[in-house]
């Protein structure tokens, strides 16, 4: 009971949509988009960042977007982090492992140029110099609001 | 008298083919609004199908016939028990075969079908999804089965129109002890064969806490549309059944258009009621462990069981 009155105490906490983005070229997933989250050796702030942009606040979800367990369900993939040694062949064969048409977004700086950890021992490259990157999502972490802009450019709504 | 009746099959399925997706997006708009989201509308189902089945198709690696017959198979049978279970109207073509134990076997294919592929996909998480769906499923259709035993001792007959029609001319037998028990056994039943809170999580994405989900990680495209409707089409059926069972008011009895109109229109409501009843309801529940599962199940077995003990010796057979 507690629980019904904090629901209605609550009501609604999802912010009021911001005027739509420009959509980018993707008419095959009009409307919808499963997305696949890749930690390439991030720090995991742009995760918790992604976690914000499909909790209820942002809620990713109301464009179209949709988490899911499995790349072979995945039209979106985000990648977060500069790509590691050990991530270089994940990463390939996860993306390798989607359905065509697919979509690579590279959220946060480390994930664009290796920000922070650019030089380091263990580090590959971006994610550019791994797989052909679609969109980015530039941020150190990015905000909700760009994470979710930039999902609603490929479901278009 | 044919003409309606076979327009009544078709109407049948196609409104659980229709229907099924919005269900599902009634069901996650109402869980979307408790929990303090805007939610994606009811149509996103209907956009993910559309979706999919633009895409690519994907067979993996080392995968056989199990794997790429299972979406097909799974739409299959679920489409047949649309067809043969009473729905919109008990005076069907096919009403004489509208079988309990018949239908209950389409399911119990459909359920070995999906977990034959997630076997075939040889992945680590799909033959885990397998072992434990058939877990539940060998404790839940023997649920199923005795629970609708209980209804059917009173009418002599396994017939589920039958069934049904009688518990319209005799509504007593819904709120005798046997009719109650039988409506929990089966609400228990319908929550696991249907993989929903608290048997399983549909929206789970941690591996080792999935049933369902886990045996279909390796479909992608048209086939992974087929899979989720299936599991949509199942959801559908099975709450419509609960509600033709249990609440079989305003459902056709007879071969007239009009009749069969109104029978469409009250199942619609009832399975949108019964679903957005289960979404809110969901809210308030966590996922039981999977050890705990076989104790719930076992449970409403035993329920199932005294319904039928009940039925047989209150009724005064």
């Amino acid at each position: 009971m507690s629980l019904l009155r904090k629901i209605r105490e609550t009501g609604r906490v999802a912010e009021d949509a911001p005027p739509r983005p420009k959509p980018g070229d993707f008419p095959a997933l009009a409307g919808s988009a499963q997305v696949r989250c890749v930690d390439a050796g991030s720090c995991n702030g742009c995760e918790i960042e992604i976690a914000a942009a499909f909790g209820p606040v942002y809620d990713a979800e109301r464009y179209g977007a949709h988490l899911v367990p499995s790349p072979r369900h995945a039209d979106v993939v985000l990648v977060t982090g500069p790509v590691t040694r050990n991530m270089k062949v994940p990463l390939r064969r996860t993306v390798a492992a989607t359905a065509e048409p697919n979509v690579v977004v590279a959220v946060g700086d480390c994930a664009l140029d290796c920000g922070e950890f650019s030089g380091g021992y263990g580090i590959e490259g971006a994610v550019a110099d791994v797989v052909d990157v679609d969109l980015t999502v530039p941020g150190c972490p990015p905000r909700p609001e760009q994470i979710v802009a930039a999902l609603r450019t490929v479901t278009g709504r | 008298m044919s003409v309606i009746g076979a327009a009544a099959v078709a109407v049948q399925v196609g409104g659980v083919v229709a229907g099924a997706p919005l269900l599902c997006g009634l069901m996650r708009q109402v869980r979307a609004r408790l929990e303090g989201r805007a939610g994606a509308g009811v149509g996103q189902p209907w956009r993910d199908l559309r979706k999919l089945l633009r895409k690519e198709a994907v067979t993996s690696l080392g995968t056989g016939p199990a794997f790429r017959a299972a979406p097909v198979l799974l739409v299959a049978t679920t489409a047949v028990v649309a067809a043969l279970v009473p729905l919109a109207s008990t005076a069907t073509v096919v009403s004489g075969s509208s079988d309990l134990i018949v239908v209950v076997a389409l399911l119990a294919l459909g359920t070995v079908t999906l977990a034959l592929a997630g076997l075939d996909s040889g992945t680590a998480f799909g033959g885990m999804g397998a072992s434990r769906e058939m877990t539940l499923a060998a404790l839940v259709e023997p649920t199923i089965l005795v629970s609708v035993f209980a209804l059917s001792l009173p009418t002599g007959s396994t017939n589920l129109p039958a069934i049904v029609s009688g518990a319209l001319s005799d509504p007593d037998r819904l709120v005798s002890p046997a009719g109650l028990l039988a409506t929990a056994a089966l609400a228990v039943a319908v929550l696991a064969e249907t993989g929903r809170l608290p048997v399983d999580n549909p929206s789970t994405h941690l591996e080792l806490t999935m049933v369902h989900e886990a045996m279909v990680l390796e479909y992608a495209g048209p086939d992974l549309a087929l899979v989720e409707l299936g599991a949509q089409m199942r959801l559908t059926v099975l709450l419509g059944l609960l509600a033709s069972l249990f609440a079989p008011w305003g459902i056709a009895t007879t071969a007239s258009a009009g009749a069969l109109a109104i029978g469409l229109a009250v199942c619609a409501g009832k399975v949108a009621l019964l679903g957005a009843v289960l979404a809110a309801a969901e809210v308030f529940w966590a996922k039981l462990r999977l050890f705990r599962v076989p104790e719930l199940l076992a449970g409403s077995f035993l329920l199932s069981l005294l319904a039928v003990t009940a039925s047989y010796f209150l009724s005064g057979a």
